[in-house]
């Protein structure tokens, strides 16, 4: 016996919790192979419409093949993100790898920010200097937290996971442990896109220390909102064209423009493909980096907007640039998590019909929540939705820019939310 | 304008051919999928043994096997018109033109043309004989790629009917499943001179009360045991099995990844629906099947010589037609319903969907790609659907 233990210590290998330094490097072959597949691209025959009604239009998606091959400069990943605070640790099987800046200021509080599908840490970067050091940005002191930046499993940085079960709800729990282990007994969170799944689903756990949560996407419909577009009327899984008719017969009774915003989301092919099938989208996005581009491109109208004004005008809308959007793609592309990523809808999915199915409601949310309203996220949920939705609604706001990637777009108004939004939690 | 009819010959450039090679020997890989069946999608481990034939796959082979056949290009309606067309030796051979869908192509055809042009050859009777049009959907195959919209089923039926009568058919049938299905019904609505029947092997013929009650998921009371069969599978459909049609609907450009990627094209093409993708599975685990491995690969790889993914799927965004609900198609109609197809109508629809159902039979074994993976039985369901036009 004591010789067997003496051999191997199994709850060593399994609780590993070390935190470790962790610094970005790419391969260059592999950057190399990246160029050259985007200048040996095969393109399609242009659309047949002068907008953007059957897709990413082809002058938008050449000239930022074009960008990305002749103009761009690949360190600039690598550099931005080594120049950070970057930490590797295990929770739960997957490692999961972090940016960790902590504010000069005393009493800073700490909030885990969660980026979303098809975002990464990339999209958060740019708030990090007003978060971490409000002086330095306009603010005040008072208004500093120390920030932790995690990549989702399956994205970025972060390992895939190799079995099932990571929905939002899983992350939301190694989320509550990196927390822990990072020694925060008081913190905030915050989300939009997957991070606000994941935000919501921290907020509904309820771990401790975790005091309130800010979200700028309404990924938890309210009770009748909800019936309206899925319950009652649906049958688990059913979420394809049906769901449209279904939203757009409720738009003409309640709230349209909100509802029929929302119904648009679902006519966006992704929406349903990564939920159906991750694994088959996931065999092309993962061999052209031309056709990853594209299919990340087209999230939403409002983004693909700013960006395509960005790539053919010369006139992007804030932290949206050329320069940062690609550094994006490069991301996912040099991190081959294109098919990974999208299991995550996948896995939501299974997640909310298994619920469904159940006839399990979610756990009530009592902690305080706070929303702000951006005018191009995919939807404008009023105040109501966010009301039902969060009964503890403790901020709402709606202001007059940016869109779903609010934090990438618009870094400072992002930042002057959330102090606010926060300001009374600590 | 003209209404010429040119004689077309394939031949790829073997460039062509050697980029598609090392496109697919420099192939970047996703990891495995999670789980153990297909509910991700295709299978990491079914998409690799198709790369694997690929690489000695002979598109050679395909091209002599078209170069046998007579084939020929016309410009209809400002696109121009690839089609193979075969007549039978046999007098009084009843012409028919028969349409491919998506992700299918003249491939799907080819080994029906046969049986269907020279039935005393294959088992069947002279009287049955038909004289054979092919042609590509455009923006498929060799067909030229549509440079306006509105080339939808109802466009390209008026097409075909022109191709007929250019043919100088005056007495023809037509034949389709998938988008060649949508087709051939649009020929029967527009009514031509000249066309007696229709006959589909993937029909319209949902109730409108049966499509209600799959918007909500609530199994009908009262389904007959065909009905309740054809019920699971669109249940199953519509839970399961669309996402590629919404994003060909709504985002056919978006779809860059498959023009540039043959595995990824491929890997779509082979995601149509779950019952052929199971098929498709067993073929390269090395099962035998009415499809061979090589019989995938010469439609995946038409597909990409021709360029096609995009232009293929703006056919899904230019239709505004319900695929499945009847359309009232009053010309006589035969109704051939394969057992693994999306779904197999029963007679009671059919017969409400037709009410000149000249034909009805469930068959023992096929799939979404009747043609081409049961050819013998669907050409005979073919001659006995037409018998009595005749």
């Amino acid at each position: 016996m004591e010789k067997d233990t003496a051999s191997i210590d199994p709850v060593e290998i399994i609780d590993d919790t070390s935190v470790k330094p962790f610094r970005v490097d790419f391969p260059q072959e592999s950057i190399d192979d990246l160029r050259r597949r985007i200048t040996t691209a095969r393109w399609p025959s242009k659309e047949l419409v002068e907008d953007a009604s059957q897709g990413v239009q082809s002058k938008m998606l050449q000239e930022l093949a074009r960008y990305w091959a002749t103009e761009y400069d690949f360190g600039r990943v690598t550099a931005r993100l080594n120049a950070l605070p970057q930490f590797t640790t295990e929770i739960d099987g997957v490692t999961v790898r972090f940016i960790h800046v902590k504010s000069a200021h005393e009493n800073a509080l700490p909030l885990i920010m969660t980026h979303g599908w098809p975002g990464s840490v990339i999209e958060l970067l740019e708030t990090i200097g007003p978060l971490t050091d409000p002086t330095a940005h306009g603010g005040n002191a008072e208004d500093a937290f120390d920030l932790v930046l995690p990549s989702i499993p399956g994205y970025g940085l972060s390992a895939q996971p190799t079995q099932l079960g990571w929905d939002p709800g899983r992350v939301a729990r190694a989320w509550a442990e990196l927390m822990r282990r990072l020694g925060y007994r008081r913190y905030v969170a915050q989300g939009g896109d997957q991070g606000a799944s994941v935000t919501d689903a921290m907020a509904r756990q309820a771990p401790d220390g975790l005091v309130g949560i800010h979200l700028s996407l309404l990924s938890a419909f309210p009770t009748d909102v909800g019936a309206a577009i899925f319950g009652g009327l649906l049958p688990v899984g059913l979420f394809k064209r049906i769901v449209i008719d279904v939203l757009a017969h409720h738009a003409k009774k309640k709230d349209p423009a909100a509802l029929e915003a929302a119904a648009a989301v679902f006519k966006r092919g992704y929406i349903v493909e990564m939920p159906e099938h991750p694994q088959t989208i996931g065999y092309a996005l993962t061999d052209t980096p031309v056709g990853l581009a594209a299919w990340m491109l087209d999230h939403d109208a409002d983004s693909y907007t700013k960006i395509s004004r960005a790539f053919l005008d010369g006139q992007p809308s804030g932290g949206l640039t050329r320069e940062a959007v690609v550094d994006n793609m490069t991301l996912y592309w040099l991190t081959n998590t294109a098919t990974s990523s999208a299991r995550l809808y996948w896995e939501q999915f299974r997640a909310i019909f298994a619920s469904i199915a159940s006839g399990e409601k979610p756990p009530k949310l009592s902690l305080p929540v706070a929303f702000t309203v951006f005018p191009g996220e995919l939807f404008q949920p009023p105040r109501e939705w966010a009301e039902k939705a969060y009964p503890n609604l403790i901020y709402f706001n709606e202001v007059d820019k940016g869109g779903h990637f609010a934090a990438w777009e618009e870094p400072e108004l992002f930042t002057a939310e959330l102090r606010a939004a926060f300001r009374s939690l600590r | 304008m003209t209404e010429d009819i040119r004689h077309f010959q394939v031949d790829v450039p073997q460039e062509e051919l050697d980029d598609l090679r090392r496109r697919v020997a420099a192939v970047r890989w996703p990891d495995r999928e999670l789980v153990d069946d297909r509910s991700q999608g295709v299978q990491l481990a079914t998409i690799r043994a198709l790369a694997d034939h690929w690489a000695t796959h002979d598109w050679r082979r395909v091209e002599a096997r078209l170069q046998a056949l007579p084939q020929f290009v016309t410009e209809i309606d400002g696109v121009d018109i690839h089609f193979i067309h075969v007549r039978s030796d046999h007098d009084g051979a009843l012409p028919v033109v028969v349409t491919h869908g998506w992700p299918g192509s003249i491939i799907e055809q080819l080994k029906i043309i046969g049986p269907l042009t020279d039935p005393a050859a294959h088992g069947a009777s002279a009287a049955d004989a038909f004289d054979v049009v092919i042609p590509s959907l455009p923006g498929h195959g060799f067909s030229g790629k549509p440079t306006e919209r509105g080339w939808d089923p109802i466009r390209i039926a008026r097409a075909w009917v022109v191709l007929m009568e250019r043919l100088g058919y005056t007495r023809y049938v037509a034949q389709g499943g998938d988008w060649g299905n949508a087709v051939t019904e649009q020929m029967a609505l527009l009514r031509p001179k000249g066309l007696i029947g229709i006959h589909t092997n993937m029909p319209a013929t949902i109730p409108s009360e049966i499509a209600a009650a799959l918007a909500t998921g609530d199994t009908p009371e009262g389904l007959t045991g065909d009905e309740k069969y054809a019920w699971d599978q669109l249940d199953f459909f519509y839970k399961h099995g669309l996402a590629y049609a919404q994003e060909m609907g709504n985002r056919p450009q978006t779809l860059y990844a498959i023009e540039d990627s043959p595995i990824g094209l491929a890997a779509w093409m082979l995601d149509h629906d779950a019952a052929s993708l199971d098929l498709i599975t067993r073929v390269f685990e090395g099962a035998s099947e009415g499809l061979t491995k090589d019989d995938v690969l010469d439609n995946v790889t038409l597909y990409w010589l021709t360029r096609t993914g995009v232009s293929s799927a703006r056919l899904y965004w230019e239709s505004k037609l319900a695929f499945f609900a009847p359309k009232g198609v009053d010309l006589p109609t035969g109704v051939s319903a394969f057992p693994d197809e999306i779904y197999t109508a029963p007679r009671s629809w059919a017969e409400k969907a037709y009410p000149n159902l000249i034909h009805y039979n469930r068959l023992p074994k096929g799939g979404h790609f009747a043609a081409w993976e049961q050819p013998q039985a669907l050409s005979e369901e073919v001659r006995t659907s037409f018998r009595t036009l005749r």
